[in-house]
């Protein structure tokens, strides 16, 4: 338990998605310019980040893996090359369906996240923490606790970002600096300080 | 009608998918502490990009558009899962350090971006040619930034050694911030910076404006 919770930790923090590892830039720049859509959108992808990657870790070890299929008598048969593919395939369907039961059940949230929802399909920090998930060989509870981690540090960076953003709007930037460029530098900054929480362990 | 000089070129300055259509940022960002990694990484996505939207324009006319987006995610991952075999087995070394990042093509925006909003409507030959000039509009980025951090941080290009450092009893004492996360912010923020100063009219419009001389009615308006 302990280490799983350690494992949590150092996601949030230490190799927080969007600010150590640069991964779901594109939205991370583009959504993060009000706080309302920053926690709607950062909510959904904790949730699709919950899911998607303990299932992927299920399909990697029972089906891809070298050796997984040697109860059908293929003991040397490797399918990890299929890997992308599967997961991609997984993530796009997740998407789908959480889209479907949000809107049934919940549509307050749903018609607040929008457009955003079918964007967390091409949300590289989605299928990163999958990627990494499989390149670190992580066991299935260890999985459950990396997805949520990853998934709360990045809906915990784009919150911040989102609010700095709020205030920045009303300063006088130079004019070629503007918008991109100082969001850019922005995230430079709080990446440094991000840096800072290295030392944490538990 | 775009003539093919155009698709090629434009993509580098006019319209930079990394600078002014903010696609594809992520993996700009990690991969660039190492110039030939950045390269190999460049020619990745450039080729990725090429023939997804050479595949995507060849059939589009065949695919029904409520299942574009599966069919288009199918062709590139395809893609990605060749290139990424290609590295494997000729450039382990490289692939090794590149980590998730050739998986992660499957996800960057300009692939993507592209096949929506080129191939989808022009005929293969000229998609070809646009998936080649914006894999070089991001190469470029990626090089310039690649060439700075690489520079500065460990005093090389390419592994040969440029400004020798005071480890091994040179003049050139590293800057170790290069090679962490935060200076690829900075330096793709200047660069930026630099090239809206070049180019105007790429300038983006204040949100919010102070009013010249409104002391008299605004006080305490907030």
């Amino acid at each position: 338990m302990e280490a799983l919770l350690s494992l949590f930790v150092k996601a949030v923090f230490i190799e927080n998605m969007a600010l150590q590892m640069f991964l779901g830039m594109c939205t991370f720049l583009a959504v993060s310019k009000k706080v309302e859509t920053a926690i709607g959108l950062g909510v959904a992808v904790v949730v699709v980040q919950v899911i998607t990657v303990p299932v992927n870790n299920l399909i990697f070890n029972l089906l891809l893996r070298e050796g997984a299929l040697s109860w059908m008598g293929l003991p040397d048969l490797s399918l990890a090359f299929l890997g992308f593919l599967c997961y991609i395939g997984v993530i796009a369907a997740m998407v789908q369906i959480l889209e479907m039961f949000l809107d049934k059940f919940v549509p307050a949230l749903y018609s607040a996240l929008g457009v955003f929802l079918p964007l967390i399909t091409v949300n590289c920090a989605i299928l990163g923490a999958t990627l990494f998930m499989v390149e670190r060989d992580y066991t299935f509870p260890e999985s459950v606790a990396f997805g949520l981690g990853s998934g709360f540090g990045w809906a915990l960076a784009i919150v911040a970002l989102a609010g700095i953003r709020e205030k920045l709007k009303y300063s006088d930037v130079p004019e070629g600096l503007r918008g991109l460029g100082i969001t850019f530098i922005t995230v430079g900054l709080m990446s440094l300080g991000f840096m800072s929480l290295s030392g944490v362990s538990l | 009608m775009t003539s093919a000089k155009e698709v090629v070129f434009k993509p580098l300055f006019d319209n930079n998918p990394i600078a002014l259509q903010i696609l594809g940022v992520c993996s700009a960002l990690a991969v660039t502490t190492q110039l030939s990694v950045t390269l190999v990484m460049c020619i990745a996505l450039t080729s990725v990009t090429a023939f997804s939207n050479l595949f995507i324009s060849m059939i589009r006319n065949y695919m029904p558009s409520s299942i574009r987006i599966i069919v288009q995610m199918t062709i590139i991952a395809s893609l990605v899962i060749a290139v990424d075999q290609f590295l494997q087995a000729f450039a382990y070394e490289i692939s090794k350090s590149l980590s998730v990042f050739v998986g992660l093509i499957i996800t960057n925006c300009i692939v993507m971006g592209r096949a929506e909003a080129f191939a989808m409507k022009n005929p293969p030959i000229l998609s070809f040619l646009d998936g080649i000039g914006n894999g070089l509009g991001y190469s470029f980025v990626l090089i310039v930034v690649a060439v700075f951090r690489e520079l500065l941080g460990s005093g090389s290009l390419l592994g040969y050694e440029i400004l020798p450092l005071v480890s091994n009893g040179g003049w050139y004492q590293g800057n170790g911030l290069m090679l962490l996360a935060p200076s690829a912010f900075f330096i793709i923020g200047l660069f930026v910076w630099v090239l809206r100063s070049v180019k105007t009219e790429q300038v983006e419009s204040a949100e919010f404006r102070i009013a010249p001389h409104a002391a008299h009615s605004s006080e305490g308006a907030f």
